[in-house]
């Protein structure tokens, strides 16, 4: 293909990792398009989790580089990746009970993240309108000032894609982002990330292949660390290797 | 939207906790304890700098620190070393055989000031230093530390490591420190006597003072974003630091302030005592100021005022019949609060109180009440529906502060 390599928002070439000599991610790259979709799926203990960790910076990469806009991420600090950009909801829903819907995402909205800007910080009419905006988009608008420890399990994971798109990242990785959701709640999932797409992209890990086909551009296939496979649903899905590794049981 | 717009910095709520405060400690206290019982409340309020930094920092940023004596100590030699120097000058040490160094050099056969007790020569310098010397201390500490993640238990630990370290090398250091016995036969503070009833008394009202500053403080960071971001951060750090914030930053600008407001309280500890010495750095001591913080309650600031007066009044009174338990006491109250309420004094005026205060407590935030009495009013007489409310409001009123003299009545009956 001749496309021009800063045509992708996210390259991942060679990137390996290894603990104590167990490569949990090997030789790996893919590359994910400007406002793709893309779904990463495989067996347990795959890496996939693992990726999303080296791409944030929660885990360091033993070799092998990831580019974010063509910017080197593998020796940033986990937050300075984040102004750049990247927004990561982890696998369990990862918010603070303590605080109300309002605080939670007002604390993720990008202003005063230094000590002093947090010190300074007013809570103006531009934060209070962002944070409606997005509590709406995430169906929370009603619970604004409800403490979020009392949300239901698929409240707090919107809250915590809430907290992810008031901070207006490019690309949004999201960690099982249905596990333990209904089925209604699947597919409100569904709806809510073919809408935020526009003008982002989104690294999805998931294991439930239904919610995978509703919202996949792209499908990479891992398994022992490596892709397996990929391209869009149909095609992995019909792949022999796929479905003997991991779809055929 | 409008009432989230409003910066609340003083809710009504805590307007009132505030001045019920300022109403015990400057009025009612220094009406009925004389100058001596006075100064032990005192002693005990500058415990309450320390116990009102461990709420920011362990309560809220969920960082437990078991040196903050090490800071309170800090500030407190500080202001020491400037006293001891106005009271060796060499007409009063004459009969030393190097008159107008401090005592204890003298008898450490050293003989001359060195060179880094000079600043202490001034007042502004060692006001300074007060607060500098430990602030800048736990900005090294907590930047070895938190820039590498060192957090939790392991930072409880060496904290506590430090603060023996420091007791350590102060009682070695016997030449130039005090050793042992600290600083002691403080005299005057630019000429004034800080010895005298007059002193101990206008002592006591700048303690008060600076305690409302600091609470002030403490008060500025609960209610900000700061504040926030250190609840969140107890709770969810990985969360914190994805959502584009550096978590170590926070860390050390709230243990850095913890530090700087115990140090006020070691700084009026030795003007209000009179001296300063290494049993006020270690480990226990230590110990006890999160005790305070935890009885107190280790979310309320309010609490860690109440929380030190009220165990240093059990301390001071227990102690006296029963020297040998009062530590075992200690002990059994520390374990006691954190198994029944871990959040102290403070959880318990939340739930058994503060739910049976008036209307007139709670503002605009149950507007309900007023409503449901003049609902149910008409059904009698429309005369008595403004007494009942009057009647019930006072009722309730003397409810409010009768547990609260009750709370008080424990510090002043000593």
């Amino acid at each position: 293909m001749s496309i021009k390599a800063n045509d992708f928002v996210l390259e991942v070439e060679g990137l390996t990792v290894s603990f104590d000599g167990f490569k949990a991610v090997n030789d790996l790259s893919f590359y994910v398009n400007e406002g793709e979709i893309r779904v990463i799926i495989g067996p347990n203990g795959a890496g996939k989790t693992t990726v999303l960790d080296l791409i944030c910076g929660r885990t360091q990469a033993t070799t092998g580089s990831i580019k974010f806009r063509g910017k080197e991420l593998t020796r940033m600090k986990e937050h300075e990746i984040v102004h750049t950009g990247v927004g990561r909801k982890f696998q369990n829903p990862s918010i603070y009970d303590d605080l109300t819907v309002f605080e939670n995402l007002e604390i993720s909205y990008p202003r005063g993240r230094s000590v002093f800007g947090a010190l300074a910080f007013k809570r103006d009419k531009e934060v209070i309108r962002e944070v409606e905006a997005t509590a709406e988009t995430i169906f929370l608008k009603d619970d604004l000032d409800k403490q979020a420890g009392l949300l239901s399990h698929g409240q707090k994971q919107w809250l915590e894609i809430g907290m992810l798109l008031i901070q207006k990242p490019d690309l949004l990785m999201l960690d099982e982002p249905v596990a333990g959701m209904s089925v209604a709640e699947r597919k409100k999932t569904a709806d809510l990330l073919n809408r935020i797409t526009e003008g982002r992209s989104v690294l999805v890990v998931e294991h439930d292949m239904q919610f995978v086909e509703d919202i996949a551009h792209r499908v990479t296939v891992m398994h022992q660390g490596k892709v397996l496979s990929e391209g869009s649903m149909t095609r992995v899905k019909n792949d022999p290797k796929v479905i003997e590794v991991y779809l055929g049981h | 939207m409008q009432e989230r717009a409003k910066a609340l910095f003083m809710p009504r709520q805590d307007l009132i906790g505030f001045a019920v405060l300022a109403l015990i400690l400057i009025v009612i206290l220094p009406l009925i304890l004389d100058v001596f019982r006075l100064n032990l409340v005192g002693k005990y309020l500058t415990y309450s700098f320390v116990a009102l930094g461990l709420v920011l920092c362990w309560g809220y940023g969920g960082i437990l620190s078991l040196g903050q004596g090490l800071f309170f100590g800090l500030g407190g030699y500080c202001m020491a070393m400037f006293l001891k120097l106005e009271a060796s000058d060499p007409v009063s040490t004459k009969i030393q055989s190097t008159p107008g160094i401090p005592d204890f050099m003298d008898w450490n056969q050293i003989t001359a000031i060195p060179w880094w007790w000079q600043p202490f020569n001034s007042l502004t310098l060692s006001l300074i230093a007060v607060v500098l010397v430990p602030t800048l201390f736990a900005f090294i500490i907590s930047v070895a530390m938190f820039k590498r993640r060192v957090g939790g238990v392991y930072f409880a630990i060496i904290t506590q490591a430090l603060a023996a370290i420091l007791t350590i090398l102060i009682i070695g250091q016997q030449g130039y420190t005090g050793g042992v016995n600290g600083i002691t036969d403080l005299r005057t503070l630019l000429g004034w006597d800080i010895r005298s009833d007059n002193a101990k008394l206008v002592l006591y009202f700048v303690n008060c003072i600076l305690l409302f500053g600091c609470l002030l403080i403490a008060q500025f960071i609960r209610k900000n974003k700061l504040g926030r971001i250190l609840v969140a951060m107890r709770d969810r750090e990985e969360r914190v630091r994805f959502s584009g914030y550096d978590v170590a930053n926070f860390k050390i600008f709230v243990f850095c302030l913890a530090a700087a407001i115990s140090s006020v309280g070691g700084a009026m500890f030795t003007l209000q005592v009179g001296f300063m010495s290494p049993s006020f750095v270690g480990i226990v001591p230590s110990i006890e100021m999160v005790i305070f913080c935890a009885v107190g309650g280790r979310l309320s600031i309010l609490g860690a005022v109440y929380g030190s007066l009220l165990v240093n009044w059990a301390k001071t009174s227990f102690s006296e019949s029963f020297p040998e338990l009062w530590l075992f006491a200690m002990g059994a109250l520390f374990i006691g609060v954190v198994m029944a309420f871990p959040n102290g004094l403070a959880s318990l005026f939340l739930r058994y109180i503060e739910p049976y205060l008036p209307a007139w407590y709670h503002g605009k935030a149950k507007p309900v009440q007023p409503a449901e009495v003049v609902e149910k009013a008409p059904l009698t007489s429309t005369d008595t529906q403004p007494e009942t409310a009057t009647s019930k409001s006072t009722e309730k009123q003397s409810d409010e502060t009768v547990p609260v003299n009750s709370l008080e009545g424990g510090v002043y009956v000593d």
